[in-house]
């Protein structure tokens, strides 16, 4: 079992609150930080730490951090993105409900690194409670002199603001959130320029995600090199998982990148194995935006070797036979369902969330969503996979924003893996809306690798 | 979308002073000048207090930011979570999103179709109960969840049962 940073006192009573928490070691990294580093030497320390963005780009943080541009006199602004939207993602959420203060703690330092004076964390407007609960914690690390003017006698000044989103997907999307955070339309902006120059109210930004930004505190705390031992390769320290879908024991776990996927499914101490004593029939591993896996390519990579929850095991093979990190969101799909159905779904949703602003994406998502629907109805024909790669091929990088890509990716990737299912809809279009098509050959072992195949990205 | 007929049916609204000090609060958390950003905080706010955001509650807000009422109603109607129309007094949003449904979403919005006896966006004959699909609320690993404005309170791994006695609860709650 891997060492918690993050999670270690979740479970101790009353953590959600200053005293215990406080009492568990919390706020040391602000103390540290505040009055022994400079803002330099916490951007070193992060930089060392090796630690990559949690909230699906996987950027580093700490060169993040060193693009922010500080003319003189011209405010600077951190901001953290608590958007979590992305469907399988519920991690953030999970960590601000039990353990607020550890954000709170990572919000100072972070500010104190990049000099921002006024910070604000952007949390999805759903999140009402998780939303006072931040407000409750902000108050009490304010009343115990770790905000607000002089900070614990450093002369460094922050306030913090909790800002509520109004129900909107792409609002998690960097440049969406700002507009959002100005009080307009969640449109995202073409960059460059790109926050760290002209981020919100045009001053340099650097925008984090909740579990980036709490990760600065085991970071500050142990010292960016002992972070970046555990791990993996690239992929340094522990990583939030939020496991859901049919599985025994959903919930969030934080695991030392590098678990092997298999252990991390089927171990009691996580996963737990698929609900119901049923089978795996498919993972999408980093949110609905990455390319869903069959079980055995899940399992094992195209050459047979064990897969790991690493960004590079998980994105191995590319897009002909692998997946990505994403955000962690975890989804396990046993025997029974359906890819077809959850291929529609998925596409119902970046429809929906669409900003409009792109033809390729607007429209694109709604004619898949429309072709996925008459395929999941008994009402498709076997050339509907070729129309649909190819208007996914015309969204992915002919967009503003990502959402494009995110939107096409799972169509592409279900129908290049789960073809014969798609076709099956065509072939037996009455049976297919009793029943579903089933395991099929999802789970057989892979042939021997061939000679290593290119990767492709 | 904001239909005319809305916007000629809706009362005029009035502000209480409390209401005005809560938005002053929020306002006061940006820089001089950007009281735009007080927007969305405050869309919440009106609809937590008269239920829904109407028409003239929108102009309303306007004023009070100074902005053109353009400017709210264009924000209003981008976000999901802002109601451009009147809604049950307890809105039940169930997340219809893939994970979800891996775990039986979309049979509880059935159930929750049956037990209220109307259609997704329609309210019930003694005003008291509304439904719709909404995407994934970040809860994916409780499903079926849903949730119920205007705090938001969260219920998770729905069953038949649990809808049942939740919907029996409001109704003697609201009466
Ligand atoms: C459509 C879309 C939705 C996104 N949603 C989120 C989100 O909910 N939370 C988040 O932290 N990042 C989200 N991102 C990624 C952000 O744009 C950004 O990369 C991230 O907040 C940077 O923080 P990090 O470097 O700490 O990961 C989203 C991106 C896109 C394109
Ligand atoms: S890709 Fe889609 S969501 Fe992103 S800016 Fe374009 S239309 Fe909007
Ligand atoms: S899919 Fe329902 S909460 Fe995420």
């Amino acid at each position: 079992m891997g060492r918690k940073l993050l999670l270690e006192h979740i479970n101790v009573p009353g953590i959600n609150t200053f005293d215990v928490y406080r009492s568990k070691g919390g706020y040391a990294s602000v103390e540290k930080a505040l009055k022994t580093l400079t803002p330099e030497e916490v951007v070193e320390e992060v930089k060392k730490s090796g630690l990559r963005g949690r909230g699906g780009a996987g950027f580093p943080t700490g060169m993040k951090w060193s693009f922010l541009a500080k003319p003189e006199g011209v405010a600077r602004y951190l901001v953290c993105n608590a958007d979590e939207s992305e469907p399988g993602t519920f991690k953030d959420r999970y960590l601000m409900t039990y353990i607020p203060h550890l954000l709170i703690e990572g919000m100072i330092v972070s500010s104190f690194a990049l000099g921002a004076k006024t910070s604000y964390i952007y949390v999805r407007g759903e999140m009402m409670p998780q939303i006072r609960i931040l407000e409750k914690a902000i108050a009490e690390a304010k009343a115990a002199g770790f905000l607000g003017k002089n900070i614990l006698g450093t002369g460094y000044d922050l306030e913090l603001y909790v800002q509520p989103g109004g129900g909107a997907y792409i609002c998690g999307e960097e440049t969406a959130l700002l507009e959002s955070l100005e009080g307009k339309r969640g449109n995202p902006r073409i960059k460059p320029p790109f926050p760290a120059i002209a981020g919100l109210y045009g001053c340099p930004t650097v925008v984090n995600n909740v579990e980036s930004i709490a990760a600065v505190v085991p970071i500050i705390n142990e010292g960016g090199e002992e972070y970046a031992k555990v791990g993996i390769g690239r992929s340094t320290g522990t990583k939030l998982i939020s496991a859901g879908g049919n599985i025994k024991n959903p919930g969030v776990y934080e695991i030392d990148l590098g678990l092997p996927v298999e252990e991390f499914l089927y171990s009691d101490e996580y996963c737990g194995g698929i609900a119901n004593g049923k089978r795996l029939k498919a993972v999408v591993a980093g949110g609905s935006s990455v390319p869903i896996l069959p079980a055995n390519l899940f399992l094992k990579t195209i050459n047979n070797e064990p897969r790991l929850m690493s960004y590079e095991s998980l994105s191995d093979g590319g897009f002909v036979s692998g997946s990505m990190m994403g955000s962690g969101g975890f989804i396990a799909f046993d025997e029974d369902q359906c890819i077809v159905r959850n291929t529609w779904n998925f596409t119902r949703f970046y429809h929906h969330e669409s900003c409009g602003q792109c033809s390729p994406c607007r429209e694109g998502t709604g004619w898949m969503e429309k072709v996925l629907h008459r395929l999941e109805h008994g009402h498709g024909s076997l050339s509907d996979m070729d129309l649909l790669v190819d208007v996914s091929k015309k969204i992915e990088g002919n967009t503003i924003c990502p959402l494009g890509d995110a939107a096409a990716w799972p169509v592409a990737s279900a129908i290049r893996h789960f073809r014969d299912e798609f076709e099956w809809h065509v072939t037996h279009a009455n049976e297919a809306t009793t029943r579903n098509y089933g395991l099929a050959h999802y789970a057989d072992p892979l042939p021997a690798p061939e000679p290593k195949p290119e990767a492709t990205a | 979308m904001l239909r005319v007929e809305d916007t000629v049916q809706a009362a005029p609204v009035e502000f209480s002073a409390g209401l005005i000090e809560k938005f002053a609060d929020i306002v006061s958390r940006y820089p001089e000048g950007k009281q735009k950003s007080a927007l969305l905080p405050i869309l919440h706010l009106v609809q937590a207090e008269f239920g829904w955001t109407s028409a003239p509650a929108m102009d309303k807000v306007a004023e009070y930011l100074k902005l053109q009422p353009i400017e709210v109603y264009e924000v209003a109607s981008f976000y999901s979570m802002y109601f451009l129309r009147p809604q049950g007094k307890y809105v039940l949003e169930v997340c219809r999103t893939g994970p979800c449904c891996l775990v039986g979403a979309e049979k509880i919005m059935d159930h929750i179709e049956q037990k209220l006896g109307v259609i997704e966006g329609e309210i019930t004959a003694d005003g008291l109960f509304s439904w719709r699909g909404v995407e994934c609320l970040a809860a994916c690993g409780y499903g079926p969840v849903l949730q119920i404005g205007p705090e938001y309170t969260f219920y998770e791994n729905l069953t038949n049962d649990s809808v049942d006695k939740l919907v029996e609860d409001l109704k003697a709650k609201g009466k």
